[in-house]
């Protein structure tokens, strides 16, 4: 990363990382002040960061110096495949520093500088992740404020922004203005395209996203899993509650997108707004399981029923799909997420695990297991570094569709192991 | 006031691509690419599902003045010249408004030096008066050898210099280049900040983005940010005939048969005699695609998106059996083979789409051999030869036989190169008779043989 303090720097390493992880791409991302705030336990004001303490220089540089080698450490011991190395790095010395260590051990290096000078968008981003820094716990808010741009004053006298001329060679995208104009040079790989075409859509634009399942449907109750069945009467109760309830919300310009299955398309008709249907929404593809009870599945198929709950996640359904095939088909989805505002989607069990392990950037084993109960939505709003949840249950009854993972996932388990977490159906 | 925009329905289209049409609306001087990008552009949107035409001024100016005699006509001082531009100009963008607000397109492409700021003022206005979103494409290039190489693989070619010898065209053209320069306002950073635009310098080495207003813009910016225009080849084929090809069923994940391992053989001597510098090699994850692959003893990746159609209901039979359990289907999937979603499976629509990220990392890669299915190979040579949707479904894609695709000026030369090794044939041409009606006989018409 490359930028003046406040400009984004931190929020984009930590949403480009959860993004990559997510679509499989093992990245971590080393957070310069964090290093600092280990060696320099308390932080007194902005005096550290004068281009004249030496002091501080001397730490400063010990700290990136120990983040590097750990990024190193996380390339070679760790099979990492991505670090994003997030600090200043606003001097042209620095970044050489960094590109000569990275080609010594044979990594492609990737810039993305941050370049913002609306103060409106500076105080902003102050007020969202400075305050609640640890550097500032014990100040109030106008103090807080006076020493950040101090702080930043102290790294303008030196900033080298990437230079047209002198940086062609490198490869990085210069972000202006929070995204109104991006300049990119010298794109080496697919993974630099797939980061210069995942920052050119994300946004900063308070909004929110609601997620939530199809309302209960006849095969739900019948403990039955997949197929394409409409609802069932307290589904279509659930609908209208939805729909009094995104009503009440008082939502401006929302999209609501469903799956093509019957039981979203269902749900969503009864909101009475225009909705977009997306076959990539659809329930992950049971294959040879579809419509089958997990009683049937163990009576049929004990050892692929197995196989699942010891990796739920990569496991692929016979002539079906897994969860990490799911993610992948639902990328496309994420991205128009990204580029969009206050949207409804309307999905199934599996598909909106995938999407909430986005958001809250959960780890492939947790994912499938995450909890998304029927008649429930979520409401998702990104602040600071993350995303709040609100979870809303509209108060209309539904069968659980929940299984946990059996302690037993052994090939040679008993019936009753395998289906001691099904829950109770019809 | 707004023009009238598109209400649109929910089709089940991915996304709403576009609420209002956009013009796309290249701008730079003479051989920096504008054409090739226009063209190339146009056949990417229209493959992934969005109507889209280009708009070519030179077209337009050659149609206006029959013969062309030499750069005079560009010359800044030309007035009759001028006056006969502006109206190809006019006229190109009538057209551009019947396609756009009439004829259901959604992205018109207008090809054309736009130079000046006065004539991209003009364009704004008159997409502004129409409801038209603009997005401005500018090629910016200094490389002499860059141009050079436009000028020999496309000029020397035009109409404009049939009747010339290459050294006299190549002589006029850079003078017509010259008459641009002067006049040439480059978008710029301050004056055009309001405007959406990519300027792309160097042959993609650098670009610029600017105000990327939605989604469409947005696919546009990461299509153009992934071609590139190295010399390289594409090679598809599919995997040796298949036991289940043998038999006449579709789909399945069945092995090779013998004469399948055969072609796997034949396919690595192939590979080998054609040299091919730092070659990437893809399949599909079905075996029989891996075990084609295995036989060439070099390193494959494998795509699940390249695995073929799937049949749902419909897998694993032969084409007798469908007629006979799903007459109704089999006749709806005759009807319009090309959005027909198989029960609880997938149409070549769906498979387009699923498609879409090969293709984008098809783009950026140099040399390929893409072993993979009849359905499958019909899309992406769909892509790469400009093919429509009614047209996809029916293109030829034996088995046994690979197509070398080689970009080549404004599109692809292909070579088919057969094997020699025997095998089924299992392409099913559209029977006359599609109605839901129809006799058996009349249904399995066109069924290839089969064991």
């Amino acid at each position: 990363m490359v930028g003046l303090p406040a400009r984004g720097k931190t929020y984009i390493s930590k949403k480009l990382t959860r993004y990559l992880n997510w679509i499989g791409v093992p990245t971590k991302m080393f957070n310069v002040g964090q290093y600092r705030r280990e060696a320099v336990k308390i932080y007194k004001n902005f005096e550290f960061f004068k281009p004249d303490n030496e002091e501080a220089m001397r730490i400063r540089k010990a700290c990136a110096a120990a983040a590097l080698k750990d990024v190193s450490a996380y390339f070679t011991k760790e099979q990492g495949q991505v670090a994003v190395f997030d600090a200043t790095n606003t001097t042209r010395e620095r970044r050489a520093v960094i590109v000569s260590l990275a080609k010594e051990k044979g990594y492609k290096v990737f810039f993305v500088e941050s370049i913002c000078d609306d103060p409106e968008i500076i105080a902003e981003n102050i007020k969202q992740v400075k305050f609640g820094s640890p550097d500032y716990v014990d100040r109030d808010i106008d103090e807080a404020m006076e020493d950040f741009v101090q702080r930043i004053e102290c790294y303008r006298a030196s900033y080298m922004p990437i230079d047209d001329e002198k940086d062609r060679k490198l490869s990085y995208i210069k972000i202006f203005d929070v995204g109104s104009r991006y300049l990119v040079n010298q794109i080496q790989d697919h993974i630099q395209s797939r980061i210069v075409y995942y920052l050119m859509n994300i946004h900063v634009t308070p909004r929110s996203i609601y997620l939530s399942r199809h309302g209960e449907s006849e095969l739900n109750l019948l403990g039955r899993i997949g197929g394409d069945s409409g609802l069932s009467p307290r589904g279509l109760k659930y609908a209208s509650a939805l729909a009094n309830f995104i009503r009440s919300q008082e939502i401006t310009d929302l999209k609501v997108w469903t799956s093509h299955m019957k039981r979203t398309i269902q749900t969503a008709e009864t909101l009475g707004v225009q909705y977009e249907q997306w076959k990539a929404l659809n329930e992950i593809d049971a294959g040879v399981c579809e419509e089958l009870t997990y009683e049937e599945i163990q009576e049929n198929f004990p050892e692929e029923f197995a196989l699942r709950d010891q990796d739920k996640y990569r496991y692929r359904y016979p002539k079906g799909e897994s969860y990490e095939d799911l993610v992948h088909r639902l990328e496309p989805v994420i991205m128009e997420l990204e580029r969009q505002e206050n949207v409804l989607v309307v999905c199934h069990q599996a598909v909106m695990r995938c999407l909430l392990a986005y958001f809250l950037d959960k780890p492939a084993d947790e994912l499938p297991y995450l909890r998304c109960p029927l008649h429930t939505v979520l409401k998702l709003t990104p602040i600071a570094y993350g995303c709040k949840v609100e979870s809303y249950f509209l108060n209309i009854e539904a069968v659980n569709t929940h299984r946990e993972r059996p302690a037993n996932v052994s090939i040679n388990r008993d019936p009753d192991e395998a289906l001691q977490t099904v829950p109770d159906h019809i | 006031m707004r023009g009238s925009c598109h209400p649109k329905n929910t089709r089940d289209r991915a996304v709403c691509m576009t609420n209002c049409p956009t013009l796309i609306v290249t701008v730079g001087l003479p051989a920096r690419g504008k054409t090739y990008i226009s063209k190339k552009l146009t056949r990417y949107l229209n493959w992934i599902g969005v109507p889209t035409k280009e708009f070519n001024v030179g077209q337009y100016r050659r149609e206006c003045l029959k013969i062309y005699k030499s750069f005079e006509f560009f010359r800044p001082d030309n007035e009759e010249g001028l006056k006969i531009r502006r109206e190809c100009a006019t006229s190109a963008l009538n057209d551009v408004r019947q396609y756009l607000s009439v004829e259901g397109g959604q992205v018109a492409v207008f090809d054309a030096t736009n130079t000046t700021r006065e004539r991209r003022g003009t364009i704004v206005k008159f997409a502004e008066q129409n409801g038209f979103k603009v997005f401005f494409v500018e090629s910016v290039c200094e490389d002499p050898d860059v141009i050079a190489q436009n000028i020999v693989q496309v000029k020397l070619g035009s109409p404009d210099y049939l009747h010339c010898n290459s050294d006299e065209a190549i002589e006029d053209f850079m003078k017509r280049i010259k008459c641009y320069e002067s006049s040439y306002q480059p978008l710029d950073e301050v004056l055009d900040r309001d405007l959406s635009y990519i300027k792309i310098m160097d042959v993609g080495r650098r670009y610029l983005v600017n105000r990327v207003v939605d989604h469409i813009q947005s696919r546009i910016v990461y299509y153009l940010m992934n071609i590139h225009i190295t010399p390289r080849s594409i090679y598809l084929c599919r995997h040796g005939e298949s036991d289940l090809n043998i038999k006449g069923r579709i789909g399945g994940d069945s092995g090779l048969s013998a004469r399948g391992k055969e072609f796997a053989k034949h396919l690595r001597k192939f590979i080998q005699e054609q040299n091919i510098k730092d070659l990437k090699v893809w399949t599909s994850q079905m075996k029989r695609t891996i075990q084609t692959a295995e036989c060439l003893g070099v390193p494959y990746e494998q795509w699940k998106s390249l695995n073929e159609i799937d049949a749902g209901v419909c897998e694993e039979m032969m084409y007798e059996e469908i007629q006979e359990h799903y007459p109704l289907e089999f006749a709806l999937r005759d009807q319009d083979k090309y959005r027909y979603r198989y029960p609880k499976g997938e149409s070549y629509e769906d498979l387009v789409q699923r498609l879409e990220p090969v293709i984008m990392e098809l783009e950026r890669q140099e040399n390929v051999l893409v072993v993979c299915h009849q359905a499958v190979m019909r899309c992406l040579l769909a892509y790469f030869l400009d093919k429509t949707a009614n047209e996809l479904p029916y293109l030829n894609c034996p088995l046994h036989t690979v197509l070398k695709l080689t970009p080549v000026a404004y599109g692809c030369k292909v070579e088919s190169v057969y094997l020699g090794v025997d095998s089924v044939n299992t392409h099913r041409d559209r029977p006359e008779n599609v109605n839901v009606q129809r006799s058996t006989e009349d249904a399995l018409q066109t069924v290839p043989a089969h064991f």
